[in-house]
């Protein structure tokens, strides 16, 4: 199943160029770009782990796709994002941000019912992938 | 940019394309603002010519590869290698060499660090920054200490030569410093000098020339010379040359600022009203107090 969130949740995977393009925008906007990795992609795990530091400073959008070229190949079979954070008073937020990565395979979630009292459902998704420990999750077997 | 100034013919139209570039009007800019420098100018109209047929021969479909256009300043301190290297950036964007156009200057202490394995992270993250426009490195020589075979400036010396080589689209690097300790550099660093393809050096500055950049610093900076006290900074700078230390248009602006602090001091002191001309105006008394006209030249302050 293959997993959506951010911006351009509703698009096809974008291209490279495409990936430098919306860099770019960030940057013509002053936002510090970020890029993140996680095998842990269940929509309410908003921690994922930030590759390298923030990138502050940077004017051009080749410096960005430099370290994420390096992030892919460290994390080739993580979800990788980029981060654009608006750091203006009164917004301080993130105000972009997309997969860049996915696993070749992503084997989806389950739906978990839990029966508790007078027959009411609790209802929990979990991802196929965690049952291995991290690191581990999207690797081939 | 636009479209090819072709015409049915197949002639193109150099003129059309010059003038299209605007180039002329940075041009002009850098000879207004920048005095002497003969040698330093003329070679930087032959880059942007050189730079504008590039341009002309891709639109046509001739593919030369990219030009390199790593560049080593030299020059005794104050000769305005760092300006020059800013109006480089600009001349470069404007000619489309560099996609945004802005100077990041680094020394030593930004690409070199202090234990094992902090020189790569602190030069990539300034490579990074450079991306897109120029890297100047001040006195680039300090990268490589010989007599400290340990030292991690090699480290730093060898991801810049790697980053010159392959990523020439992405950023130009121009290396400064004094000349002769620039060729010792090169010398010792035979990698650099071959990536290197243009070396400009700068010329002291003569004494007319430096008068010229005082008169257009006090422009400027909305002061006037009068008639006595313009001689007399003439006289001042005739003397200063000659004491050590003497770091050309660097000491100009300093002498400037501190006749501007004696200038300034003299009124408060006099008190009472004055006009608008006399806020502006230098007397040959603020410029005579000077160290300098105080006698002996063996005197070593930059008074």
């Amino acid at each position: 199943m293959r997993i959506t969130q951010g911006t351009f949740s509703y698009l096809p995977d974008l291209t490279d160029v495409e990936i430098k393009a919306q860099i770019q925008y960030c940057l013509d906007h002053e936002w510090p770009i970020s890029i993140e990795y996680t095998d842990d992609p269940h929509p309410r795990n908003v921690y994922w782990d930030m590759f390298g530091l923030p990138m502050f400073d940077i004017k051009d959008p080749a410096a960005i796709m430099q370290t994420l070229a390096e992030c892919k190949a460290t994390f080739p079979n993580h979800y990788i994002r980029v981060n654009g954070f608006d750091r203006s008073h009164g917004r301080a937020t993130t105000a972009l941000q997309f997969i860049v990565n996915r696993p070749a395979y992503e084997p989806g979630f389950y739906v978990d019912r839990q029966e508790v009292s007078d027959r009411q459902i609790r209802y929990t998704i979990r991802s196929y992938a965690v049952d291995r420990p991290v690191g581990h999750r999207y690797e081939e077997k | 940019m636009t479209e090819p100034n072709q015409n049915p013919s197949g002639q193109i139209d150099l003129d059309a394309a010059y003038r299209e570039s605007k180039i002329d009007l940075l041009l002009d800019e850098l000879n207004r603002d920048l005095v002497g420098l003969t040698p330093v100018k003329t070679r930087v109209r032959e880059i942007a010519a050189l730079l504008l047929i590039a341009r002309l021969r891709e639109r046509a479909g001739l593919d030369a590869g990219r030009l390199s256009l790593h560049m080593s300043f030299t020059g005794n301190p104050g000769t305005g290698k760092t300006t020059v290297a800013m109006r480089m950036a600009k001349i470069l964007h404007h000619l489309g060499y560099v996609r945004k156009g802005h100077l990041v200057v680094a020394t030593r202490d930004d690409l070199v660090g202090q234990y094992v394995g902090h020189t790569a992270p602190k030069t990539k993250e300034m490579l990074k920054k450079a991306m897109g426009g120029v890297l100047f490195i001040d006195e680039a020589y300090y990268l490589y200490r010989p007599e400290n075979e340990r030292d991690y400036g090699q480290e730093a010396i060898e991801m810049l030569l790697q980053a010159m080589e392959n990523q020439r689209d992405d950023f130009v690097v121009i290396l400064a410093g004094y000349r002769d300790r620039m060729d010792t550099f090169f010398q010792a660093n035979p990698g650099f000098h071959s990536r290197v393809a243009h070396h400009l050096d700068f010329p002291d500055y003569s004494l007319d020339e430096l008068m010229q950049i005082a008169d257009l610093m006090v422009d400027l900076q909305h002061y006037t010379f009068d008639d006595h006290s313009r001689p007399a900074f003439l006289e001042y700078l005739e003397r200063r040359v000659l004491q050590p230390h003497f770091a050309n248009a660097r000491s100009v602006r300093n002498a400037l600022d501190r006749i501007k602090l004696r200038q300034a001091n003299r009124l408060v002191r006099q008190g009472g009203s004055i006009s608008l001309a006399e806020l502006t105006r230098i007397d040959d008394a603020d410029v005579r107090a000077s160290r300098v006209f105080a006698g002996s030249s063996d005197q070593t302050s930059d008074g």
